[in-house]
């Protein structure tokens, strides 16, 4: 899927799939009964949480949106700052993550001591 | 409500017997140890999953437990491995409302609903799907990513349509270089750039390239890419789209992030580079390198000294074809070749078995498979800076008493 106005995009997925449903119902298309039907899938919720440590809240508000706190607790331990740097850099330059230069700063210090 | 039992008795009816199942049994108690740093992962149902190994929640990305491989040479869909790159995931999808688009550079664009694409003569293959990433976290020095021991793998057997059939029918236009794919999953962010991956046109086109709507006689499980999802056969499973909606025909080399920089080896034989160095050039990753597992003994096993100790395993390659598995019962000075199982085909993982007697004392097994160019494995590990293509002769250390 390539457009996409709402920020987080399963609702508008969702919303087009409903309305797809819909017209489908609506022109009598008629398939395999076996395939008639949403399948839904819930997943279980993160249950994991960042260490403590001086800047955790910042990097709470920023990496949680995108990924559980596992994507970093599993990384090799002690790699230390620069590569941490690296990691904040890539998510700021590759996807995207709107992250200001401080909090950047802040979080890679918080990642390279507590990790 | 009108099709809830439709839906209860076909497609969904693993799903949903899952889901109430899988909520009930994620129990964070149960943890397994990766022997590498920070390898603590807790063992989680997913709906429609047993146990596996959770890597990470969001996005969800869980490797079979080694022990799965020993259960024979198709890996059962609720054990199948889970690899997402970003957690914009569909939580529902209509099958009957589901359209796969081939557009671009064709003559004549095609929406084609499950049901067109059911009607289409179906082919059927065994195929390893290994994630490229698959044993990272034994790199050596380490590297970022996912940090998968040797779980991110299995092998199934995939039913649907051959690539080519839907291409033909659109009709390539002259002058096409490569085929894009694209899924129903999605980033969380709108900057982030959308999984997206290509192959070149004649690869796709090779005829084994294909749609597949069905794994070992069921419907894709969910979490593996239904309803329906690229296999592509003898390569690494970045290219193997999930939820997979969106076919665009080319006449350009794509190269989102994606395909550069990500997913890059080194281009040269070996596709590896001096520990902690950067290679000078690269190419997409692509075919699997040649790998062999004991399956039946774990590392640090008990055996009886003096006697027949079965050993037996699994080995697959690129697609090239298996020759010979060969093991060595003493860190690989001598070496004796194993059967090998039945022939599913030369994507498939193919079962091997073989006996060692081992006198009392401590002992390096190892396995290493060959295979019709001539490939085999490294006794040492090869190491790239994106810890992909791992495929060192694997040792099993056993006391025989």
């Amino acid at each position: 899927m390539t457009s996409s106005t709402p920020t987080t995009r399963s609702a508008g997925r969702i919303a087009r799939t409903g309305l797809a449903a819909l017209t489908l119902l609506l022109v009598s298309a008629c398939y395999d009964a076996a395939e008639a039907g949403p399948v839904t899938y819930e997943l279980p919720e993160d249950t994991a949480k960042l260490r403590p440590g001086p800047g955790v809240e910042i990097a709470e508000s920023h990496c949680l949106t995108c990924h559980s706190p596992d994507y970093i607790a599993m990384q090799p331990p002690k790699k230390g700052h620069a590569f941490w740097t690296a990691e904040v850099t890539k998510m700021i330059k590759v996807y995207g993550a709107p992250i200001g230069e401080a909090d950047a700063k802040a979080i890679a210090d918080y990642l390279a001591a507590s990790y | 409500m009108l099709h809830r039992r439709a839906l209860l008795r076909g497609a969904g009816s693993a799903l949903l017997a899952g889901a109430a199942v899988g909520q009930a049994r994620a129990a964070p108690s149960e943890r397994i140890t990766l022997p590498f740093g920070n390898g603590e992962r807790p063992l989680v149902a997913y709906p429609g999953k047993r146990p596996l190994i959770q890597m990470t929640s969001r996005p969800p990305q869980l490797e079979t437990p080694f022990s799965v491989f020993d259960e024979g040479t198709i890996t059962a869909n609720d054990a199948f491995f889970v690899r997402y790159h970003l957690a914009g995931l569909p939580n529902e999808i209509d099958p009957d409302a589901f359209r796969l688009e081939i557009k671009g550079k064709v003559e004549k664009p095609l929406s084609l609903s499950l049901g067109d694409l059911k009607a289409l003569e179906p082919v059927e293959i065994v195929a390893v799907n290994q994630c490229s990433g698959n044993s990272r976290g034994f790199f050596e020095p380490r590297v970022a990513g996912g940090q998968l021991a040797n779980g991110a793998m299995g092998c199934a057997r995939w039913k649907g349509v051959p690539l080519k059939t839907v291409l033909d029918r659109a009709g390539v236009k002259a002058g096409a270089r490569q085929v894009m794919f694209e899924g129903l999953d999605g980033p969380v962010l709108e900057k982030t750039p959308d999984f997206a991956k290509a192959l070149d046109l004649d690869h796709a086109r090779d005829g084994e390239v294909m749609l597949a709507y069905a794994m070992n006689g069921e419907d894709l499980p969910f979490l593996n890419g239904f309803p329906l999802r690229l296999v592509v056969p003898g390569y690494y499973g970045t290219y193997w789209l999930k939820h997979l909606n969106a076919i665009t025909v080319l006449d350009t080399t794509f190269e989102n992030f994606w395909m550069k920089p990500a997913y890059r080896i080194p281009d040269n034989a070996c596709g590896c580079t001096e520990p902690g160095k950067t290679p000078t050039a690269t190419v997409p990753i692509n075919r699997f390198t040649i790998r062999s597992f004991i399956t039946n003994l774990t590392d640090g096993a008990t055996v009886a000294a003096g006697a027949e100790t079965p050993l037996r395993g699994i080995a697959f390659d690129g697609g090239y074809g298996l020759t010979e598995v060969l093991v060595s019962g003493d860190d690989g000075r001598s070496w004796s070749t194993a059967r090998l199982g039945r022939d599913e085909g030369r994507y498939a993982f193919r079962g091997w078995e073989t006996s060692l007697r081992l006198p009392a004392g401590e002992h390096r097994l190892r396995v290493r498979a060959v295979n019709r160019i001539g490939q085999s494995q490294p006794l040492e590990p090869l190491w790239n800076p994106a810890g992909y293509l791992r495929n060192v002769v694997e040792t099993t250390r056993v006391t025989a008493g």
